[in-house]
């Protein structure tokens, strides 16, 4: 039981002491992706190799002898492409392996863990250079973790790690050294703004709450990260879970508050999993509960999961989908602050904002200040999908530029392809393009492009994307999660997307754009929540840069991304076709005819462009005309 | 009617988060992980035991794309359709499973209980998509003929 | 308190609860569908919309006032708004409005008019969904609902029943009872007050007018009508008469002409409960038993008792309701060959400001000798209707007085219409003496105070009677939960559904704010005033009827055999 500070201390010396005594740690990715490509059979081999190993001990154990070598699921390590990732750790040393497979396991203990040597075809490439340590590949080197910065270096499941990288140390200064007032004012003053997309001053929220009359307090940590192409927030709940509840005891020490919430969302069993793992453990060992650290400060948390509902994102809906009811946001004011969950006064963050609390208030604002910009000072971390070369999870000071992210981190675009705009906030957010690369990305910068930062969502698109599609999909999702509540959101998305679905099919006119444009206006002025305002938002951004794309869709029946089913012409190569009628056959509407062992034609007003003629076409003599 | 079975089941699930009507949700989301549904006759009971109404009770777990009123396979199958998935042709491997299983969007659940297959917005592992859950598992990077072959492999009682 | 600038007027304000009050004092009718003052605020509808001046845009009716605001309530862009949420709601609405229950007073209909929607350029993308006809009461469209939540909101908040939710989400969110049950298999109590806040035809009355048509043109048929206190003073307003003023004499004079045999007076009947109610309480007082007492005539109450609180069924009165005592009566005085020469079938019609009482009518326990003793309930909205229908000029009929033996009433029976009324027509049966300072000591002993829960006592018999009045079914549940845990301690507990009474029943003319309440309460304790006789005890034909025909009979007519 850690009861006291010098407890901690204690704990922490002798944490630190065992963690330096490992001859070597075997670093296995246990993030979401990894585990999906296969990192659990990692880990189970690694611990069975060393367990086998002669001279070798698994885990630190200081009475046997031998090499100590221990074997560790870590959070997200980053370059998800290209999973699973395993770090050899020894002292400050590490290696990092890519697509590590069960048979490499072997070779790997007996080069890089018992030996010094590197394997090699593992290693992360780039331009034909290979680079060996994680900290020198440009994915990692050209970001600043500091809310990462544990994910994918310790064990995620190990309290002990934890505390003696360095963890509890805020929450004992801010309990010990600070009163309430200066961790708030210290929070104020580094300019933290809220991870979630919204960016209000996380100082000034836990001021409104700390101000409130009402002495039952709660703070609650959105971990909803609902935005399709976003897992930020995942990963740190799986990544680095205590830092997470430090930075909520922080904030409840703070306004004094005694309960506290994350609510995490359905799809992420892992984040539950490990959360609950930091919470039971936070228990038994006395630093969660009554009398924390032998003080007069007592926190509790729990664990709500989402039921499916990309809505409950949004404040209000959360804090009543905790309450047992259906998640539908509530009109303002009073304001969560005044009365949020149980009409209680609350706190409420999201997940990176949480985890952000414990270095302000271990080095102070002006460290914090140090990175980012004047207005959005810190760093951002930013999920970066779709079409570029590495796809993962990254860290960036505030500010940076597009460009960089893309080009520097992210390794330029797939296959080389041409970038075409980069969609950034997720379905509440905009689009940005070719121009906007220099943008930037801090909260006020990017707001001048009609896009958002949003909970940091990067999907990239290249030439291949069609936009009016990209538009269409972000409205199919709004609407299929719009809670119904108010009439613009509801009924405004509802025709938005068919609007958009007729356009795709072909069959949209010129005023359907002027009606689009119409309706995204009302819906974003007159809808009730943040979330029904800002889902006309990918659908007025693309029409504004895109507009031609709409038009070409609507006028000349044509996609350039050659996406749009409809717009596609499909037509028989007669060189290439060799008569023998499959396609025929398999065209459900009898579009197709000719003679056997003669070329075959498609007529284009019977066909209706499903593609069954070129899925069964053997010789490749059906293609799509440009 | 359900047996008493599941009624004692419940009373143990309803124990362990307190009757209060703030528990209804996770009470749900244990009864459906249980059964891998959400039998009426249950929600009825919780709602009573709980001290809400039963329409209330109902309008909750309608609300939620979790829960179902209807006996899901074994095997619930869920397609992502996230942005990344969608970008990276996730709608084929859908249809795949579609016509494997014989499925479609209004029926999802074949006929011997086996399979379920629904889509999911996004399953937050977007650097391998496009994805696909399998109960509690992340597929990564399908195509249409490797999520022909999970069916395949579990349906030989494999772990695919 | 403060001043905001509304279009560029100044307006002050006090304590208002939101902008949107304030705009409507400063005589501009901003739209909506959702707002009710007497419900909780959701801001669903978000036509009451308004911007200000840095451009911001807010529903004012969540908005709360602040000195110094700057409000624009009619922008080019706010009106375009509003048409499009209109057009969009017509989009997704059955819209068969020539033919709908709601037609010319229908809120959307209203709205589509006033925004001058001309055309609705979208298809209507809902499935449509069988009318829910299960309820003796209410009629589900579900059709036409534009998820306002109004309906959801009344019923659980001012009803505590909580019969109806909203169910699934987005476009394909409803309301509908759980597991879309039929309304009749649900804890609905049938008090209409749902439809009442309905601002389309998604809630209607489950009318009867077709089958009373019927009665009355059949010439082997006695239709007899019955018509209650509540009645009189909601029905003039739709002919053109004072919010409030009892118009029964014109009522009389209408049902006659529209073919009617005879006409009888609720209050009659009322007078008759409070002789057996009042005996039944004093039995329970002086035994000791089932106490507190409570009354029995609302229906809707009854039910909520019924299917919340069986633990205190015992407790409710035995009586019949005086719909069911006149019933009753009138029947088995047809029965009678003296009284009922040419053999015809006696059907009655008891017209009401009430849904529950259709409910009540089809009880198993309003059944005499296997007859059901209430054959059809028109409400006030039906026999407005009806009357349209005849053509007849209401507002220029001389007043009739209604037919004996069982058309009069004592100023005790006509007060039954506003909540307190049953309460003080017992104690006046109770507190001998009717001079005029007697009489205005009641009234004023508490059971006219305001607020929905009213807590007095009163001396009988060297004891404090203990009562409490109270309506609206939410403050019932407060009151019976209280009594449960022992904190309150009464002996007759009065209970109405409907908030204020009867007056603001399920089955009045739509009215809303509290001029119409006033105005009808009012005109209810005017008729009081105006009656010559205001004991039940003291009514000759109530005596004259124990004497008679109930002789040995008072059982078998006027009580319930249980519920």
């Amino acid at each position: 039981m850690i009861q006291t500070k010098e407890a901690l201390a204690q704990v922490r010396e002798e944490a630190k002491q065992t963690l330096g005594s490992y001859d070597c740690r075997i670093l296995v990715c246990s993030g979401t992706g990894c585990i999906a490509t296969g990192s659990e059979k990692i880990y189970e081999k690694f611990l069975e190799i060393t367990k086998d190993a002669p001279g070798v001990v698994l885990e630190f154990a200081p009475h046997e002898q031998g090499a100590h070598v221990g074997v560790k699921k870590t959070g997200c390590q980053g370059i998800c492409e290209l999973g699973p990732l395993v770090r050899i750790q020894k002292g400050d040393q590490a290696i990092q392996y890519t697509k590590v497979q069960p048979e490499d396991c072997e070779e790997i203990f007996k080069c890089s863990v018992q030996g010094d040597e590197i394997v090699e075809r593992l290693l992360y490439k780039q331009n034909d250079i290979s680079y060996k340590k994680p900290e020198e590949i440009p994915f990692i080197a050209k970001q600043t973790r500091l809310v990462l910065e544990n994910c994918g270096k310790f064990d995620a499941e190990s309290l002990d790690e934890y505390i003696a990288s360095g963890g509890f140390k805020a929450l004992e200064k801010a309990m010990f050294e600070m009163t309430p007032d200066e961790i708030i004012s210290e929070v104020d003053k580094s300019g933290l703004r809220g991870r979630g997309g919204g960016g209000f001053p996380a100082g000034r929220k836990w001021q409104q709450v700390a101000r409130q009359k009402e002495t039952v307090r709660y703070v609650v940590c959105n971990g909803d990260e609902g935005d399709p192409g976003a897992f930020m927030d995942g990963s740190v709940m799986e990544g680095d879970p205590y830092r997470l509840i430090e930075g909520m005891m922080i904030a409840a020490y703070a306004v004094k508050a005694r309960d506290g919430y994350i609510y995490v969302r359905a799809e992420y069993p892992m984040s539950v999993k490990r959360l609950r793992h930091a919470i039971a453990e936070l228990e038994e060992r006395g630093l969660l509960g009554d009398n924390i650290l032998g003080s007069d400060f007592s926190f509790h948390m729990h664990i709500n999961r989402g039921a499916g509902a990309f809505v409950c994102g949004e404040g209000s809906a959360l804090t009543a989908s905790i309450e047992g009811n259906r998640g539908m946001p509530r009109v303002k004011p009073p304001r969560t602050v005044e009365k949020g969950l149980w009409e209680k006064p609350t706190v409420l963050n999201n997940v990176e904002t949480y985890a952000n609390v414990p270095k302000i208030v271990l080095n102070g604002a002006d460290w914090y200040r140090g990175y980012g910009t004047e207005g959005s000072p810190g760093t951002k971390t930013f999920s970066l999908t779709g079409s570029i070369q590495n796809t993962g999870l990254i860290e960036v000071p505030m500010g940076t530029t597009l460009r960089e992210i893309i080009f520097d981190i992210g390794g330029g675009l797939k296959g080389g392809a041409k970038f075409k705009a980069v969609q950034i906030g997720g379905p509440s957010g905009g689009c940005l393009t070719e121009e906007h690369l220099d943008v930037p990305l801090d909260f006020d910068s990017v707001k001048k492009y009609g896009a958002i930062v949003g909970s940091g969502g990067l999907v990239v698109m290249d030439e291949h994307t069609c936009m009016v599609e990209v538009a269409r999909f972000f409205m199919s999702f709004t609407q299929r999660e719009s809670c119904g509540k108010c009439v613009p959101c509801r009924e405004g998305t509802k025709r938005m997307l068919e609007i958009l679905e007729k356009i795709v099919a072909g069959k949209g006119e010129l005023e359907d754009l002027d009606r689009l444009e119409e309706l995204g206006e009302m819906v974003k002025n007159m809808a009730l929540c943040g979330l029904g305002k800002s889902a006309p938002l990918p659908v007025l951004s693309t029409l504004r840069l895109f507009r031609h794309e709409y038009e070409e869709h609507i006028v000349d029946h044509k996609c350039r991304a050659k996406v749009c089913q409809a717009m596609k012409t499909y037509v028989i190569d007669p060189e290439l076709c060799k008569g023998c009628s499959k396609c025929a056959k398999n065209c459900p509407v009898g579009a197709i005819s000719g003679e056997l062992k003669k070329p075959f034609v498609i007529d284009p007003k019977k066909c209706i462009h499903c593609g069954a003629c070129k899925e069964n076409c053997a010789f490749g003599a059906v293609s799509i005309e440009d | 009617m359900l047996d008493q079975s599941y009624y004692r089941k419940v009373d143990e699930i309803i124990e362990s988060y307190g009757r209060k009507s703030s528990s209804l949700i996770p009470i749900m989301q244990d009864i459906q992980e249980e059964y891998r549904y959400l039998p009426g006759e249950l929600l009825t009971y919780v709602a009573g035991q709980i001290g809400i109404t039963e329409a209330k009770a109902f309008s909750v777990a309608t609300f939620y794309e979790n829960f179902s009123f209807e006996a899901k396979g074994k095997y619930v199958i869920k397609v992502c359709d996230g942005t990344a998935c969608h970008v990276r042709k996730s709608m084929p491997v859908l249809e795949a499973l579609y016509k494997k299983l014989g499925l479609s969007k209004k029926k999802k659940t074949t006929d011997d209980m086996m399979f379920t297959v629904e889509t999911v917005s996004c399953l937050g592992a977007c650097g391998l998509a496009p994805t696909m859950m399998v109960n509690e598992d992340v597929y990564p990077r399908m195509t249409p003929e490797k999520a022909e072959e999970v069916i395949d492999k579990l349906r030989g009682g494999g772990d695919a | 308190m403060g001043v905001m600038t509304i279009d560029g007027r100044k307006v002050s304000f006090t304590n208002e609860r939101n902008v949107l009050t304030i705009i409507r004092k400063a005589g501009i009718d901003i739209p909506t569908l959702c707002y009710n003052p007497e419900l909780s605020i959701v801001g669903d509808c978000r036509l009451c919309t308004c911007e200000d001046d840095r451009g911001r845009m807010f529903a004012t009716c969540s908005e709360e006032p602040r000195d110094g605001m700057v409000i624009f309530t009619n922008t080019a862009r706010l009106r375009k708004y509003r048409k499009m949420i209109v057009e969009l709601l017509l989009a997704a609405h059955h819209r068969d409005c020539t033919t709908c229950v709601r037609n010319g007073e229908c809120s959307l209909q209203k709205l589509a008019k006033r925004f001058s929607v001309m055309e609705v350029g979208y298809d209507n993308y809902k499935e449509m969904h069988p009318l829910d006809m299960s309820s003796p009461s209410i009629v589900r469209d579900p059709n036409k609902c534009t998820l306002c939540g109004n309906c959801v909101r009344v019923c659980s908040e001012l009803q505590g029943v909580g019969a109806l939710d909203f169910a699934y989400r987005g476009a394909e969110a409803m309301v509908i009872p759980a597991f879309n049950k039929l309304l009749a298999e649900t804890d609905c109590v049938n008090c209409g007050q749902c439809r009442v806040h309905c601002p389309t035809g998604a809630i209607s009355i489950h009318h009867n007018r077709t089958e009373v048509w019927d009665v009355l043109y059949d010439p082997n048929v006695r239709v007899v009508a019955q018509v209650a206190p509540a009645v009189r003073v909601a029905i003039g307003k739709e002919f053109g008469f004072p919010n409030g003023e009892s118009v029964m004499g014109k009522i009389v004079n209408a049902l006659h002409r529209m073919g009617f045999d005879e006409v009888y007076d609720t209050t009659f009947s009322a007078d008759l409960t409070i002789m057996e109610e009042s005996a039944e309480f004093i039995d329970r007082i002086s035994k000791g038993e089932k106490l507190p007492l409570l009354t029995s005539c609302c229906p809707a109450w009854v039910k909520f008792v019924k299917d919340q609180y069986p633990e205190f069924l015992d407790n409710v009165s035995t009586c019949r309701s005086p719909q069911g005592m006149m019933s009753a009566v009138v029947k088995e005085y047809y029965r009678d060959p003296v009284n009922n020469p040419d053999g015809r079938r006696t059907v009655m019609v008891s017209i009401m400001p009430c849904t529950a009482k259709k409910m009540e009518a089809k009880r198993p326990n309003s059944f005499t000798e296997g007859e059901q003793d209430t054959d059809y309930v028109l409400t006030t909205v039906e026999l407005i209707d009806m009357i349209q229908t005849t053509g007849i000029d209401f507002a220029n009929l001389d007043p009739e007085s209604a037919d004996v033996p069982f058309g009069f009433g004592s100023g005790g029976g006509v007060i039954f219409g506003v909540t307190g009324g049953v309460t003080e027509a017992v104690i006046r049966r109770l507190i001998p003496g009717h001079d005029k300072l007697t009489l205005q000591n009641i009234a004023e002993c508490g059971v006219r105070q305001d607020g929905f829960i009213r807590e007095f006592s009163v001396p009988y018999n060297g004891m404090d009677v203990k009562i409490c009045v109270a309506s609206g079914l939410a403050h019932a549940r407060t009151i019976l939960e209280q009594v449960k845990s022992g904190e309150k301690e009464y002996h007759l507990i009065e209970i109405m559904a409907c908030r204020k009474g009867c007056i603001m029943g399920g089955g009045q003319p739509y009215t809303f704010g509290e001029d119409s309440k006033d105005a009808r309460t009012a005109g209810i304790y005017r008729a009081d005033s105006e009656a010559a006789i205001k004991k039940c005890n003291e009514n000759p034909m109530i005596t004259a009827l124990y004497d008679g025909l109930l002789k040995g009979k008072e059982h078998k007519l006027l009580h319930n055999e249980g519920y």
